[in-house]
């Protein structure tokens, strides 16, 4: 399934919010979601949370044959998969753009910056290796994959215990858990990317966006760093140019994010640690907040409403107040009319007309059928100047003359007492029914 | 750093280059009849071929066409004899397609795309021998070939690659000083308006450098813009003179 594309409408929204600093969430220009992580009951397992952009990371490893040219060296692989769970718009088993790009930032992000020493890895020269292998996958889409991916790889890698190997000449024992305690990776730096997205050909610079803000952003800018403030990567895509200030801003953001979320990985493997050593509970079930009755419950996000009154008074005054108009219906043909705007009706002019004339020949006038009739063309009259005077849609008084089938096409040509038949047989059957004046 | 002295104590590389020394380049522009538009160029012993058709309807699906600009389409390959280990690369593997990525989203912002709605331009770039810098000798072959093409751009779009090794960033890194696994910057640069079309970046390099590396990436991408320039206006003049005008 395609996404559906973002209206116009929400797109300058979005982007109007944008311009004034505003951002749908509540955050600020800088601010990063929140980074949440839990771990599985196994080592390596671990689900990160950024704000509701939620990926699941798992490493494992086996031995294999090392690389022909890299004998001494271990293998590490990254799998990243945007499953259909996470959003419709993505197709199982295809390599989308967006998945190379994806995949290569984070083989980039952690191979290339050799954060993990693979040369501990090796057991066996030339003969065996450990391969480690990280898959992550996506299980919500909230906006900035790239980010949450690379904290949950980083966390699954550091959490993550291989099996204890011994070698006898060239005989291979691994130990299983229970006869020995399996070993961490060791793990040099970790590197995490960081977002930039800009807006409006790099004027607006927003972190960490969302999912909504990427669909308007005209490019990104990404920079993996470690706290030591090492850029591991830096990779610009997008249809936008940048300037070399902007570059060295992003970094310096980036430099502040990363020590950020580093603090936060090593508090959250150091609790894990404690947890486990007590023996206490762990995995996805315990560390999940239970959300019976309160799930649907959203946390309030800070909306500015400091200047709201002034401004809904400023644009009340600026907006002109509605133009006066009558809502005279038009009566078209039977059983059609119209009211409100439209075209120039002839038919009111000739209505007009005709009440100037009533009221002329009001006086000499002793049939008791027309009595009645001009007496409720008097009070028709005042009626309907009053609600003139009034709110410009009123559907109240037309409700009254909707019901009148008249046939203007005929009537025209019919006599001036038959006119007048017509409305008072009506009143006496229809009852409550009321005439509008018709007259030639 | 494996015993190798990429930078001797004198300042000089292991090819005998200075620090901000660019490798030789050698440019033909309109090397095939066939295509509208072809360049040939050396970066040392890095060679590339670009060829570019287009802008014309759009080829296959058309619902990939965009209604208010053009699709630019790009693939990248290697030959097979392209590198020291003679190799079968298959398409669609990782780092190819990245590379197609990297070179379409810096064509996309470099050409007027808004100027063919509802058309494609293609461009195929091919690597004939590689010796580092693949990707900016990739950039630097398109760009010729796309002028060729006459197809209009913001700006020539000139490529290049820095590494940083003690302190001092070196330009235009070969296959030997890639391998090393320093840290390295390729930049595509706008040299006019001195924009960045792309920048990316590998391995470790502390914030505090990334500035000078920035500067000096810019300064080579410069120079690649003298040469580039000078090369499209021989081959104007050439072209010219066979005209007879």
């Amino acid at each position: 399934m395609r996404e559906p594309p973002l209206s116009n409408c929400e797109k300058s929204f979005l982007l109007k919010a944008i311009q004034e600093g505003k951002r749908l969430d509540g955050r600020e220009t800088y601010d990063y979601r929140n980074v949440k992580i839990s771990f599985g009951t196994d080592y390596g397992c671990c689900i990160v949370e950024l704000g509701k952009t939620r990926v699941l990371g798992q490493v494992s490893c086996e031995l294999v044959p090392p690389k022909i040219n890299r004998p001494t060296e271990g293998i590490i692989f990254f799998n990243l998969e945007l499953s259909p769970m996470a959003s419709p718009a993505f197709e199982l088993g295809r390599q989308s753009e967006l998945l190379v790009k994806l995949n290569r930032l984070l083989e980039r992000c952690l191979r290339n910056s050799k954060c993990i020493d693979t040369e501990s890895l090796c057991v066996i020269a030339g003969e065996k290796v450990w391969q480690v292998r990280v898959d992550l996958h996506l299980l919500n889409h909230e906006g900035n994959i790239i980010d949450a991916a690379s904290i949950a790889a980083i966390v699954a890698l550091s959490h993550f215990r291989r099996h204890d190997v011994s070698i006898q000449g060239n005989e291979v024992t691994v130990y299983t858990p229970e006869e020995r305690e399996p070993v961490p990776l060791s793990i040099h730096h970790m590197p995490i990317c960081v977002s930039f997205a800009f807006f409006q050909q790099g004027t607006y610079l927003l972190v960490d966006p969302s999912e909504r803000e990427e669909r308007v952003l005209d490019g990104l800018l990404v920079i993996a760093m470690n706290k030591h403030r090492e850029i591991c990567t830096i990779q610009s895509s997008g249809g936008i140019m940048l300037l070399k200030e902007q570059v060295l801003r992003c970094s310096k953001i980036a430099g502040v994010k990363v020590t950020e979320i580093t603090e936060l990985i090593q508090k959250a493997l150091e609790n894990d640690k404690n947890v486990r050593k007590e023996g206490g509970k762990c995995g996805f079930v315990e560390s999940m907040p239970k959300q019976w009755i309160t799930a649907f419950k959203v946390e309030k996000a800070l909306v500015d409403m400091s200047d709201v009154e002034e401004k809904a008074e400023e644009i009340l005054s600026r907006a002109e107040t509605p133009a006066e108009m009558a809502s005279k219906p038009v009566l078209w043909a039977p059983g059609t009319a119209q009211i409100g705007e439209g075209l120039e009706s002839s038919w009111r002019d000739m209505e007009e007309e005709g009440e100037v004339e009533d009221e002329d020949d009001e006086g000499g006038i002793d049939d008791p059928t027309l009595a009645v009739s001009q007496n409720i063309d008097m009070e028709d009259i005042p009626r309907k100047q009053e609600k003139n005077s009034d709110d410009v849609i009123i559907l109240s008084d037309s409700e009254e003359d909707e019901v009148i089938i008249l046939e203007p096409e005929e009537s025209r040509k019919n006599t001036r007492s038959k006119h007048y038949a017509v409305p008072s047989a009506k009143k006496a059957t229809g009852g409550k029914k009321k005439k509008k004046k018709f007259t030639l | 750093m494996a015993g190798l002295e990429l930078l001797s104590d004198q300042g000089y590389r292991l090819d005998g280059r200075k620090a901000v020394e660019l490798r030789k380049i050698r440019a033909r522009m309109g090397v095939f009849a066939q295509a509208d538009g072809s360049a040939y160029i050396e970066q040392g012993n890095t060679k590339a071929l670009a060829v570019v058709y287009g802008p014309h309807e759009i080829r296959g699906s058309r619902s990939k066409a965009l209604h208010d600009r053009a699709v630019v389409n790009c693939q990248y390959s290697m030959a097979t004899f392209s590198t020291g280990e003679r190799k079968r690369r298959p398409h669609g593997d990782r780092k190819s397609s990245e590379m197609t990525l990297h070179l379409k989203q810096t064509f996309e912002a470099a050409i007027l795309t808004q100027l063919y709605p509802r058309s494609q331009i293609d461009i195929y770039v091919q690597i004939l021998q590689a010796d580092g810098g693949n990707y900016c000798a990739c950039v630097n072959a398109a760009t010729l070939a796309i002028m060729d093409a006459g197809i209009p751009m913001r700006d020539y779009v000139c490529a290049c690659s820095t590494g940083f090794i003690e302190d001092t960033p070196l330009v235009d890194l070969s296959y030997i000083e890639e391998a090393a696994g320093g840290p390295q910057l390729a930049l595509a640069l706008l040299p006019k308006s001195e924009q960045i079309a792309l920048l990316e970046m590998n391995s470790r390099l502390h914030e505090d450098h990334l500035e000078k590396v920035l500067d000096a990436a810019s300064k080579a991408c410069r120079d690649v813009y003298a040469v580039l320039d000078r090369v499209v206006r021989d081959h104007v003049q050439e072209v010219c003179t066979l005209l007879g005008e």
